[in-house]
């Protein structure tokens, strides 16, 4: 066990010539709630796929709950404890809610079954199939979907998407979870509730919550501590109202 | 609905088809003969429908299109037929040649499969369909330039005689068990995963999903049944050419599974006995270069079909005039709206609209690392 | 040396014809963004329009007629089974245009009948080169290829519409935003791709006088590996790519051991292309956003 549940030491990458991302040192510990910040372009989203593996990174590496994490697929990095949402919505469309959910959770050891068992129907396919639906059912009860479990993905509308897609990144039974701009396309209603949405999941799972939001208020609301980006860089970091207060941070911006 | 009568639906195509094998078989086993051509309509019908669904497990449920279904079944055909030819003079011309010749035309097919999934690893869309009609051309000519003594070269490969007045028996339990493996492996989580796949690979991978065993998996099976259904061809036609495998009998399957409706294994099965029966009919009226006018007839219908499903413009008619809503209809008149029941019968209709947009918005053209670059960052 | 001259000079005007149809997928393949299946098949039907108006004796009047008529097929069809689809997935479209390629060649054999009907557009005759005798049209063939070559690079590169054409394959939706008619740009996109499958019909006839319902559907996929080895949406990528193919056909099919195999060789290199370097020689990379 480490003191950090995720720590990125010196992660960079470069496209070409352009460094997207570099130097980037974040320590997240455990049940924090932790905000990714900074100006359109900062390289935001690029560290997210640094975290999940999408992109391998040219410099440094990250350690989840101190073990090294560099080098894997995404498959592998989300079943060792990464999960995250997209920015752009990824759900499964033509797939119901229940199941979307149920993708989430078939990778769990709990719920094993080899294709052979399924085939043939043997005791074990059933038993999963059964205890995969419940406890999607338990899921999506957390997130007020449940009704809507049989509506087919793309009927959901816009707000309730962004909650399936963050009940389907929990059902992978993550240790850390990636929220690529949560409240995007949110009427402040719906960011509130939301925002509670998000606390309940912390307190419950004893999740750590990294999230890329451009929300100020939400991000001050909720977040403990922030990294703030700009051009790839580490502009300031460390507890929300002092960094958003950073005379840099600021310039970054409003652009001065 | 109970849930006994859940599983009934289920397993409605098997009761249909077991039944009418059983019937048919009891007929012949106490002394009914049939007609030869019957028999041999029946023989083609069941391998029509198991290359139907087989090959609707790659492209209904993982969304990717395979134009060298008849290159897998060219293989099982030939090594199942020349294994069998091999065996009879020792273990006689009975069920245990056949199904060995079964295992081996199978197996050698599945073996392909996996060739053909590794390109469906880094390739997507176009690309991969080419690489698949280039990979049945491919297996097409190795055939026919094979010498006399291996497989017969360009004058084909004599397999043996099977007594016919059985033969369809054998046929209509590969379709059973083509079905058992193909539906109950769609109806589990790993169906799931490969429909994932399907809709959004990147998004199924940052679920954990392993898309290089699911999409091996799907492509493996699909041949392994082509092969299979290669096998019960070489054994219902004495004989087995290269020519007939080519590009134009892969489109054949590729018609059955559309208009079946893609991702509806049903409808697979339908739309494959339909056919197979009319080609067989209007083989004895269309004659000459009158023949001609069937492949006009699945033209039209290919391309009205695939236009009538995806047409964005005709979105909102699907959705008024399809069966999925009229029977949603239904249910909702006779249920109180609240309580919405449990979907795993829904199965059948969630894919058949073949909506696939999502899927493909991701970019068709390959990517050749693991190393990509956002436009314009994260807005 | 003559039998090498003579493989390199046959191999070059295949892949005259090659480089022509594979330069009218790649224009096809880059703007509309889809795989024209039906692109062989009119150059089929470019055959049998140059077959029937030969009845004229004027060989230039049946190449223009081709020309029209192959241009006017591929205006329809783009019209009624494609632009429906626009939007819709990749899949949909690619499944239509294996319909489209079906239906001609049906309609074809219906018409025509299976046999393939004889026809002789105009007899250059032979040179002697280097000992080697060479036919004029292959030459021709070379010859015509590169001027369309390069008269379409300087019309991508510096006309309007060409520029346009450029903005639509980029990104249709901001071309669309800065004003460009997009369907429009796309309908002659096809027109353009039409009129240089009925050239290849007419290279085809001038190689070997026949002309069956089938001629296009080979060449038609050859011509896409060329594309694709050429790097799909690069101009000189195609003619690259095409040239190649020819000449790997025209020496395959010189060497007794290896002759019959010749298709399965073409295939096998198009599969390897795809796999290892699946933008080709001359092609962009192009990504996914994630």
């Amino acid at each position: 066990m480490s003191e950090y549940i995720l720590e990125t030491k010196d992660l960079g990458i470069s496209f070409g010539g352009l460094k997207a991302a570099q130097n980037v040192d974040i320590k997240i510990r455990k049940r924090q709630i932790y905000g990714l910040i900074g100006p359109n372009g900062a390289g935001k989203t690029t560290i997210f796929n640094l975290l999940t593996c999408v992109y391998k990174p040219t410099t440094g590496t990250f350690y989840l709950d101190g073990q090294e994490m560099k080098g894997l697929t995404p498959d592998k990095i989300n079943q060792r404890g990464i999960a995250r949402t997209f920015q752009n919505i990824r759900l499964f469309n033509n797939m119901t809610v229940v199941r979307n959910v149920m993708v989430g959770l078939q990778h769990r050891p709990e719920y094993k079954c080899s294709v052979f068992e399924s085939i043939f129907r043997l005791p074990r396919h059933f038993k999963v199939e059964k205890a995969m639906r419940e406890k999607a059912k338990e899921l999506l009860r957390i997130f007020d979907l449940e009704q809507e479990r049989n509506a087919l993905a793309c009927n959901l509308p816009y707000g309730k998407q962004r909650k399936l897609e963050i009940a389907r990144a929990l059902a992978t039974d993550p240790k850390l979870l990636l929220l690529d701009e949560p409240a995007a396309g949110m009427n402040p209603h719906e960011t509130e509730d939301l925002a509670r949405t998000i606390r309940k999941i912390r307190d419950e799972f004893d999740m750590t919550i990294l999230l890329i939001e451009h929300d100020m208020s939400f991000v001050s609301g909720l977040c403990d501590e922030v990294t703030v980006l700009n051009f790839g860089t580490i502009l300031a970091q460390g507890d929300t109202k002092t960094a958003l207060a950073d005379p840099e941070v600021i310039k970054a911006y409003i652009g001065g | 609905m109970t849930l006994k009568k859940l599983k009934l639906r289920h397993y409605l195509n098997y009761m249909v088809i077991g039944t009418v094998t059983a019937v048919l078989a009891g007929m012949v086993l106490t002394g009914y003969k049939f007609d030869n051509s019957l028999l041999f309509l029946l023989e083609k019908i069941a391998i029509s429908i198991i290359l139907a669904v087989s090959l609707s497990l790659v492209v209904g449920f993982l969304g990717e299109l395979s134009l060298g279904h008849a290159g897998f079944m060219c293989v099982g055909a030939y090594l199942g037929g020349k294994i069998a030819a091999l065996l009879v003079p020792t273990l006689g011309n009975g069920p245990l040649t056949f199904l060995i010749a079964l295992l081996a035309g199978g197996g050698a097919a599945a073996v392909c499969g996996i060739i053909i999934g590794i390109p469906a690893l880094r390739l997507r869309g176009d690309y991969l369909a080419i690489v698949t009609l280039a990979f049945g051309e491919i297996v097409k000519s190795l055939f026919q330039n094979s010498s006399d003594e291996t497989f017969g070269g360009s004058l084909g490969l004599n397999t043996p005689r099977y007594d016919k007045n059985y033969l369809f028996i054998f046929a209509f339990v590969l379709v059973l068990l083509t079905l058992m493996v193909v539906q109950n492996l769609m109806r589990s989580k790993h169906g799931r995963a490969i429909t994932a796949i399907r809709d959004n690979e990147i998004a199924a991978r940052a679920t954990g999903t392993n898309v290089t065993k699911y999409k091996l998996l799907a492509f493996t099976l699909s041949a392994a049944f082509a092969g299979i259904a290669g096998v019960l061809y070489s054994y219902s036609n004495y004989t087995v050419q290269s020519m007939k495998f080519g590009y134009n009998y892969s489109i054949e399957i590729l018609v059955m599974v559309v208009l079946g409706g893609m991702g509806s294994i049903n409808g697979s099965i339908i739309a494959a006995a339909l056919i197979t029966f009319l080609n067989t009919k209007l083989a004895t009226i269309l004659t000459g270069d009158l023949a001609v006018l069937q492949n006009l007839f699945y033209a039209l219908i290919l391309i009205a079909i695939v236009i009538y499903n995806n047409a964005p413009a005709l979105k909102g008619f699907r959705d008024k005039y399809n069966l999925s809503a009229f029977a949603d209809k239904i249910r909702k008149s006779r249920n109180d709206p609240g309580h919405v029941k449990d979907d795993k019968a829904k199965w059948d209709v969630v894919p058949t609209k073949i909506e696939m947009n999502e899927i493909l918005s991701v970019d068709l053209t390959p990517q050749d690392s693991s190393v990509t670059w956002e436009k314009g960052g994260p807005k | 040396m003559e039998i090498i001259l003579s493989t390199l000079i046959n191999g070059l005007s295949l892949g005259g014809i090659y480089a022509m149809i594979a330069l009218g997928y790649t224009m096809v393949y880059g703007i509309a963004k889809m795989l024209n299946f039906a692109h062989g098949d009119i150059i089929m039907i470019g055959g049998y329009v140059i077959f029937v108006t030969m009845a004229t004796g004027n060989p230039l009047i049946a190449i223009a007629v081709a020309v029209v008529a192959c241009v006017i097929l591929g205006v329809t069809i783009e019209k009624i089974a494609y632009k429906p689809l626009r939007g819709a997935s990749p899949l949909a479209v690619l499944i239509t245009a294996i319909g489209v390629s079906y239906l001609l060649q049906s309609l074809a054999q219906i018409i025509f009948g299976s046999a393939p009907k004889m026809v002789t557009v105009y007899d250059f005759g032979t040179i002697k080169l280097l000992g080697a005798t060479v036919q004029i049209s292959a030459l021709v063939t070379l010859a015509v290829t590169v001027v369309v070559m390069v008269v379409l690079t300087l019309f991508i590169k510096y006309t309007r519409l060409g520029r346009a054409m450029i903005a639509v394959s980029e990104d249709r939706g901001a071309a669309q935003l800065m004003g460009i008619d997009v369907n429009g740009i796309i309908t002659i996109t096809f027109a353009i791709g039409s009129a240089l499958a009925a050239l290849a019909g007419l290279f085809y006839l001038l190689k070997a006088p026949s002309v069956s319902s089938t001629l296009g559907a080979m060449p038609g996929i050859k011509a896409f590996t060329a594309a694709v080895i050429g790097g799909i949406g690069s101009i000189p990528g195609a003619m690259l790519g095409g040239i190649l193919l020819g000449m790997v056909e025209s020496i395959s099919y010189k060497i007794t051991a290896i002759a019959p195999y010749t298709d399965a060789i073409e295939f096998s290199i198009l599969i390897v292309i795809l796999l290892v370097r699946p933008n080709g020689f001359l092609g962009k990379k192009r990504r996914e956003k994630v």
